[in-house]
């Protein structure tokens, strides 16, 4: 890790200025062609080398990829708009500011700068046995270094693992699961929408990828309902440093409620397995309950059913468990135990 | 009758000439090679950049990045590469006015756009720019390895926020590191050059 290696090894570079000349590139060079959103995860793949592709396919010069604009009374967001521009969009802060919460929460303001909203919620996992290079099961191999005695796995998945413990690090996919988006993918043969808590996949589904894009999928937009507008929020991500720190845990809450009831109710935690995990067993239990510590506690007791914590990661059941009850009370009100 | 005649010597003007236009071939090249047409989206690389206000030209590699090329092509080495991985701020420059990791972006993105390094801040009467200046005032940093990165981060942050709060600024540069920790004077300097800025 970070060491200076002069350049990266050559690839040929591709920079078309519309989605059909992408998608025409996509299909032409197939699984050889790498695409490059804002390029913060590509560039550690290929400046480590351990990632070699031959063509690379930048998004950056695709103008009818980046904006936000209105849709159906919400809004729908180009998949190359930054992530600094989602945080300032009069719209979102307006009525889904838990995206705007949660995408502020990734990374350092540079990186935000650049990093995309598409390219955070496709991005790799941050597994650094797989990212160094590791011949592990998600990279073709048949063993997982990070789920051994001697394996330094805190970050690792508490659930949802298959022979693969690595986690999905996104701050803003929890957000969207939270505000029921949908995403928007093109390949050559048209165009599929997918709900944002189908998008993401785990190792049983395919090991080898975190998302349902195959070889010549675009994400090209991700569209917001107005569903979830104004309603309650709550975003929390816990890490190590205030900046560039991918989450231990993070939390995403959009709640209705009704007097001291909760209407309605949509949360998603992430980095606790390979893909963002709606909570929909603690949604269940929670319609119609009032709003207090009773709900919250069993809530929390509910999201950790079924936990299996590694050597290193134990303590994010515990974490977990009161970041769901204090999505649900609030802060001041969940007690820490 | 020696006009014609082939000698050692004129035998070797004719291969270097020759070896010039050969290497030369690419400066003239287009989109259109051979009169085929390349593939949409496909890049060249003789290429023209915009750094501090002045057009200069540049070959660049496909896998080049902004960092490499202001450094070691257009010997602009107040940009500094500390780790290569958009993970320390050193190599920050404003791309259109906003901060970027120059370790992180492609020179190709950078066709058409104003790059604005650290040697681009002070003005051409070598006046300094208030950021610099309010970090001369302070003396805002101890080794300033990083400082241009923070100078640049500041600049860009300033342009979003002209009148910041010390928390505002310091989440501002938050994503600039100081190995010699003395993020408490630089955000004292930083702040100083904010107030310069504003009275400018």
């Amino acid at each position: 890790m970070a060491v200076i290696r002069d350049v990266m090894p050559a690839f040929e570079l591709f920079q078309p200025a519309t989605i059909d000349d992408a998608l025409n590139l996509l299909d032409k060079h197939g699984s050889e062609a790498w695409v490059m959103a804002g390029g913060l995860d590509s560039f550690d793949w290929l400046k480590d080398r351990i990632k070699r592709p031959s063509v690379v396919v930048d998004l950056s010069q695709i103008k009818e990829l980046t904006g936000v604009k209105e849709w159906n009374g919400g809004i729908e967001i180009g998949a190359m708009t930054t992530l600094t521009d989602v945080v300032r969009n009069p719209i979102v802060k307006e009525k889904f500011s838990i995206l705007a919460t949660g995408a502020e929460s990734a990374a350092s303001p540079q990186i935000r700068n650049q990093g995309t909203i598409g390219g955070n919620v496709s991005q790799d996992t941050r597994c650094w046995y797989y990212r160094s290079g590791w011949k592990c099961y998600r990279a073709g191999g048949n063993t997982c270094f990070a789920d051994t005695p001697t394996a330094i796995n805190r970050e690792h998945a508490i659930m949802g693992a298959s022979r693969c413990v690595a986690v999905n690090p996104s701050d803003s996919a929890p957000a969207l699961i939270a505000l029921d988006a949908k995403m928007v993918i093109r390949n050559k043969s048209g165009e599929r929408v997918v709900d944002a808590e189908n998008y993401f996949i785990g190792p049983a589904l395919d090991i080898r990828r975190m998302t349902v894009l195959l070889p010549g999928d675009l994400l090209v937009a991700i569209r917001i309902p107005s569903t979830w507008a104004g309603a309650k929020f709550y975003f929390e991500k816990v890490r190590d440093r205030p900046v560039w720190d991918f989450p231990l845990v993070n939390i995403a809450a959009a709640m209705k409620v009704n007097g001291d009831n909760i209407e309605s109710i949509r949360m998603a935690v992430n980095g606790v397995a390979a893909h963002p995990v709606r909570l929909t067993a603690v949604e269940a239990s929670l319609v119609g309950k009032p709003r207090n510590a009773a709900s919250a506690d069993a809530a929390g007791q509910l999201a950790i059913q079924g936990a299996e914590p590694l050597r290193h990661n134990g303590y994010k059941v515990p974490l977990l468990r009161n970041l769901v009850k204090r999505a649900i009370r609030g802060v001041e009100e969940a007690k820490w135990a | 009758m020696t006009d014609t005649k082939v000698t050692r010597r004129n035998a070797i003007k004719g291969v270097i000439a020759a070896g010039a236009v050969s290497s030369a071939g690419y400066l003239f090249r287009t989109n259109t090679v051979m009169g085929q047409s390349s593939a949409p989206g496909s890049v060249e690389r003789l290429i023209t950049l915009e750094v501090n206000g002045t057009t200069r030209r540049v070959d660049v590699m496909k896998q080049e990045t902004l960092a490499m090329t202001l450094r070691y092509k257009l010997g602009l080495t107040g940009t500094k590469l500390g780790c290569d991985r958009a993970e320390c701020g050193a190599c920050t420059v404003l791309i259109d006015d906003v901060p970027h990791y120059s370790c992180s972006v492609l020179t190709h993105t950078a066709r058409g756009k104003k790059i604005q390094t650290v040697e681009g801040l002070a003005s051409a009467d070598g006046k300094l720019h208030p950021v610099q200046q309010g970090v001369v005032e302070e003396q805002g940093f101890q080794c300033a390895f990083c400082m241009s990165g923070f100078l640049m981060a500041t600049v860009g942050f300033l342009k979003t926020n002209p009148n910041p709060t010390r928390q505002e600024m310091a989440h501002g540069v938050s994503g600039n590191l100081c190995r010699c920790q003395d993020y408490d004077k630089i955000l004292t300097a930083l702040m100083r050059g904010a107030e310069l800025s504003r009275s400018a």
